[in-house]
């Protein structure tokens, strides 16, 4: 494991260990209280499998009521609580500390509500992002955002983390597909933002809670709005000489007016790999290889499919194909949906990064990654939601190698620097988690981050919630310079550190 | 004079309105309110100033002059303005390259004055109310990529950016969406832009029966014809609307469907199928009028010069039904937008009494709503924005994170915050 500051372990907390378990035992059911070594092991990390770290204990509530009574309980006792819903997190949102109640809310697993009149699906945060498409298909609906990890990770983990998918560019992320939540605060208050009914009065604590990785609230509830399945979906399988092309190509695309639904870009080992590993039909003697698809109607998708044709020919696509078929197009995204176990054939681990871009400076980031990668000595692909400027270089490493790590780390926080740089984001779907924090200086300066951690403090004024991730531990940044430190004493002495 | 010599620009702080042309000068009016607890009533073009409850501010800071576009990219999809920038401007500089804001802001101009005055991009931040396009493409929040503001210690903070996938902190775009300028100045604004439509067309369907409305908005919305706008207009209404395909003048539903010539074509076909509509039942208003159709509906053009009471009233579309006839009253004219969900209610006549059941109903329906404009006595002691205890709580510790002086709006949405 790389070294990482986390919270000062409460040495007062682990002592009284035997008492919180057995005091959390009379909350819940006994049974739900997990303590032994060997039944804490699976949640010792999630999707970031770097870093590991055993919990004190791990809790499963049943009920809202046990969730807002084990909170209540941890606030008054000043325990640690993380939240955690799949698991399947990249940035480790939900790795526990060494005196923390890890709150696993795998038993919130069942969808109450389907209400077609109103479009939406009411559900407990752990069920899978996936169920809630299959809940509806057959009635011809669909739940739109779709990370990668679908099968998987649950929506209350995507309302925490604001994730989105191949499809965001067009239908946006998790927030923009959100109507409500119920959600309980540190201090055991139950609540609801939004409902069934568009946008809510007052402030939007709806858009504050989505994206804020667990340490505003833990979510009980879930409002989403389900879409229409569209009648005709069809993509273009693109292949051109220059990395510069496709960025042109994705360019013009957007300028003439069509928003496709996805649009992605693989590097050139990446389309060798995903080939080899998927036999996807890729052009592997492209620098770059698009895919670009579109829904709707089918002549708005007939007229959309010929206008990228006509952009990619003008942009000098070396090779161009057109699905016929659903089975035909499905085959096209197979490669690209198998790019992280084809990254796993080439290395014995690889990260996958998570910067955004303005969609014009792909060709100029892709460069300086090239160059980072000879600098480090580490392979890398690259995976490109282009529509939205979302990039997925993921970093080829050996995780035995301890210096192999380090240096992927490194390599890895270069890319994103670089891409705030240019204008972009540190992240732009997987969250800032244990991952990104310390870069957090990078994107913000101190007034950007004191205002957020007054929020937190508004809602969680002890930071129990989840403490110790998104934003920097105030030594670590101040030793980078970033954060003005003046006379030993930082500008908001009453707001606690973690 | 002391204040003045207090300010490192050339600003005079014994002046009652403030019109900073630079983001230094109203970090120094800030700084100033918050070191001397003075109230600041933050306005833009005054197009919706009147929104909100009524409260007591010194000194006012005027962002008319504080305007301009930043940085414009088409390909992009965003366009970054300082925060006065008037809406019109925006609008213009983005129909040069065929691109729209696409959550269609309410114009209340019409409402207040009588005249256009779609306001400022500020403003239009500030209140969060979108047009009809609502039900597919999102509220004015969701298309705000990112921010600069000055809190209320006068401290400049941002959040967010110019690129659309960012997941970087917390999402404070979506909590100053909506706050009627009570947490923060906004100085610099990005917002998504997308491409405007090739064609559009509206199908309008004659009918004088809400219920029929609603059953035909609903089946439409859930159909793969993909519609972008859907309102009803009650049979007193129907006159306002004189276009040439237009040919009768009563009650009616208008569906509005967007995209590439053919498929539009072929879509309203489909529809027009799907609702099993008789020939002389509807008629096709093509893109001129389509245009002319949705425009008098974000600018709310029937209230024009209307001296009702106004009341914008959101609920689920399966409760506004029951809403409406619970409502019912003499006095009462409606239409409804957002595919359903959204009704605009005028009352010649308000109380505490109707107001209160408004409220009750609105509440067991699932739904809120806000008063847009309200007779003057009754203003004072009438809630504009509901809220519930818990939420108040929650809403009062926000609002000590941006603005501890409570400098900002002070009251403008609930009373102590």
């Amino acid at each position: 494991m790389s070294s990482l500051q986390m919270p000062k372990v409460d040495s007062s907390i682990l002592s009284k260990k035997d008492k919180i378990i057995s005091d959390i035992g009379r909350i819940i059911n006994p049974k739900n209280v997990l303590s032994h070594p060997d039944e804490l092991r699976p949640f010792e990390t999630d999707g970031l499998t770097a870093y590991r770290q055993m919990p004190m204990v791990v809790v499963m509530p049943e009920t809202v009521k046990e969730v807002s009574s084990i909170l209540k309980y941890c606030n008054d006792n000043k325990v640690k609580v993380v939240p955690r819903g799949a698991g399947t997190g990249l940035s480790g949102g939900s790795l526990p500390l060494e005196d923390c109640v890890l709150m696993a809310m795998g038993k919130f697993n069942k969808i109450l509500e389907i209400d077609y009149e109103n479009r939406c699906v009411v559900t407990q945060p752990c069920v899978t992002n996936l169920a809630i498409t299959h809940a509806v298909q057959d009635n011809g609906f669909y739940y739109a955002p779709d990370p990668s990890s679908q099968i998987a990770c649950s929506i209350g983990g995507n309302v925490a983390e604001n994730s989105g998918g191949v499809h965001s560019l067009k239908y946006g992320a998790t927030t923009n597909n959100l109507l409500g939540i119920e959600v309980v605060l540190m201090d055991g208050t139950i609540t609801k933002f939004g409902g069934k009914a568009m946008d809510s009065e007052g402030y939007d604590f709806l858009g504050l809670m989505t994206g804020s990785e667990g340490l505003l609230g833990v979510i009980t509830e879930v409002t989403v709005k389900i879409l229409k399945s569209p009648e005709i979906v069809k993509a273009a399988l693109i292949g051109f000489p220059t990395i510069e092309d496709a960025g042109n190509c994705v360019a013009e695309i957007i300028a003439e007016g069509c928003i496709p639904a996805g649009m992605e870009i693989m590097d050139k080992a990446l389309t060798k790999a995903t080939n080899d590993y998927s036999k996807a039909g890729y052009p592997t003697d492209a620098e770059a290889m698009m895919i670009v698809e579109f829904d709707g109607t089918e002549h708005e998708v007939e007229a959309y499919i010929e206008k990228a044709k006509q952009i990619a020919e003008k942009n000098n696509s070396s090779s161009l194909k057109i699905s016929k078929s659903n089975e035909e197009r499905l085959k096209f995204w197979a490669g690209r949906k198998a790019a992280f176990p084809a990254c796993g054939v080439l290395a014995p681990d690889y990260m996958c990064m998570d910067g955004s871009i303005p969609r014009g400076k792909l060709a100029e980031v892709l460069r300086e990654i090239t160059r980072l990668s000879k600098k480090y000595d580490l392979p890398v692909a690259n995976a490109f939601h282009a529509g939205d400027g979302n990039l997925h270089p993921l970093i080829m490493f050996d995780a035995n190698d301890k210096n192999s790590l380090k240096k992927c780390e490194d390599f890895g926080a270069d890319i994103l620097k670089y891409c705030v740089k240019v204008g972009g984001a540190l992240t732009g779907e997987h969250g800032v988690g244990i991952e990104k924090r310390e870069l957090m200086c990078e994107a913000f300066n101190d007034k950007d981050i004191q205002q957020q951690l007054t929020i937190k403090v508004a809602l969680d004024p002890n930071s129990l919630l989840n403490p110790g991730k998104v934003y920097p531990i105030l030594r670590k940044c101040a030793e980078e310079g970033r954060v003005h430190v003046h006379g030993g004493k930082t500008k908001f002495p009453d707001i606690p550190r973690f | 004079m002391e204040e003045k010599q207090n300010f490192q620009t050339s600003l005079d702080f014994n002046q009652n309105i403030f019109k900073p042309s630079t983001r230094e000068e109203i970090v120094e009016i800030v700084k100033n309110c918050y070191k001397k607890s003075i109230p600041l009533e933050i306005s833009g073009l005054q197009s919706k100033n009147k929104i909100g409850r009524n409260f007591q501010a010194e000194k006012t800071l005027d962002l008319s002059n504080y305007k301009g576009i930043i940085d414009y990219r088409p390909e992009e999809l965003y366009i970054k303005v300082k925060a006065g920038t008037p809406i019109s401007e925006i609008e213009e500089a983005l129909k040069k390259n065929n691109q729209q804001l696409a959550f269609e802001p309410n114009d209340f101009g019409y409402l207040f004055s009588g005249e256009s005055n779609s306001g400022s991009i500020g403003g239009v931040v500030a209140c969060n109310f979108a047009g009809s396009r609502r039900f597919k493409v999102g509220s004015v929040r969701d298309h705000l990529l990112g921010f600069q503001g000055i809190n209320g210690k006068g401290e400049t903070i941002k959040s967010g950016g110019t690129v659309v996938k960012n997941v970087t902190g917390y999402d404070l775009c979506k909590i100053l969406s909506g706050s009627f300028g009570t947490l923060t100045v906004l100085t610099e604004i990005s917002i998504k832009v997308l491409p405007k439509p090739e064609t559009s067309k509206t199908l309008i369907i004659k009918n004088p029966h809400v219920k029929k409305a609603l059953n035909y908005l609903g089946q439409s919305l859930s159909s793969s014809t993909d519609p972008s706008g859907g309102v009803f207009y009650p049979d007193y209404f129907g006159k306002n609307f004189i276009l040439n395909d237009l040919t009768h003048d009563g009650g009616l539903t208008g569906i509005r469907i967007e995209g590439p010539m053919n498929s539009v074509d072929q879509r309203i076909n489909r529809l027009s199928k799907e609702l099993a509509l008789m020939d002389n039942e509807f008629s096709v208003l093509d893109s001129v009028q389509t245009e002319i159709f949705w425009n008098k509906t974000k600018n709310l053009e029937v209230f024009k010069n209307s001296k009702s009471n106004l009341i914008r009233v959101v609920v689920p579309i399966s409760e506004t039904l029951q809403v409406i006839q619970k409502l019912k009253k003499d006095d009462l004219n409606y239409f409804i937008d957002w595919g359903g969900s959204l009704i605009w209610m005028a009352f010649d006549h308000l109380n505490s009494k109707i107001l209160s059941e408004i409220k009750e109903i609105t509440k067991n329906h699932q739904g809120y709503y806000t008063l847009i404009k309200i007779e003057d006595d009754f203003k004072a002691s009438a809630d504009i924005f509901t809220i519930d205890p818990i939420k108040y709580k929650i809403s009062e510790k926000i609002k000590k994170s941006f603005d501890p002086k409570r400098i900002f709006n002070p009251g403008k949405m609930y009373t102590g915050i």
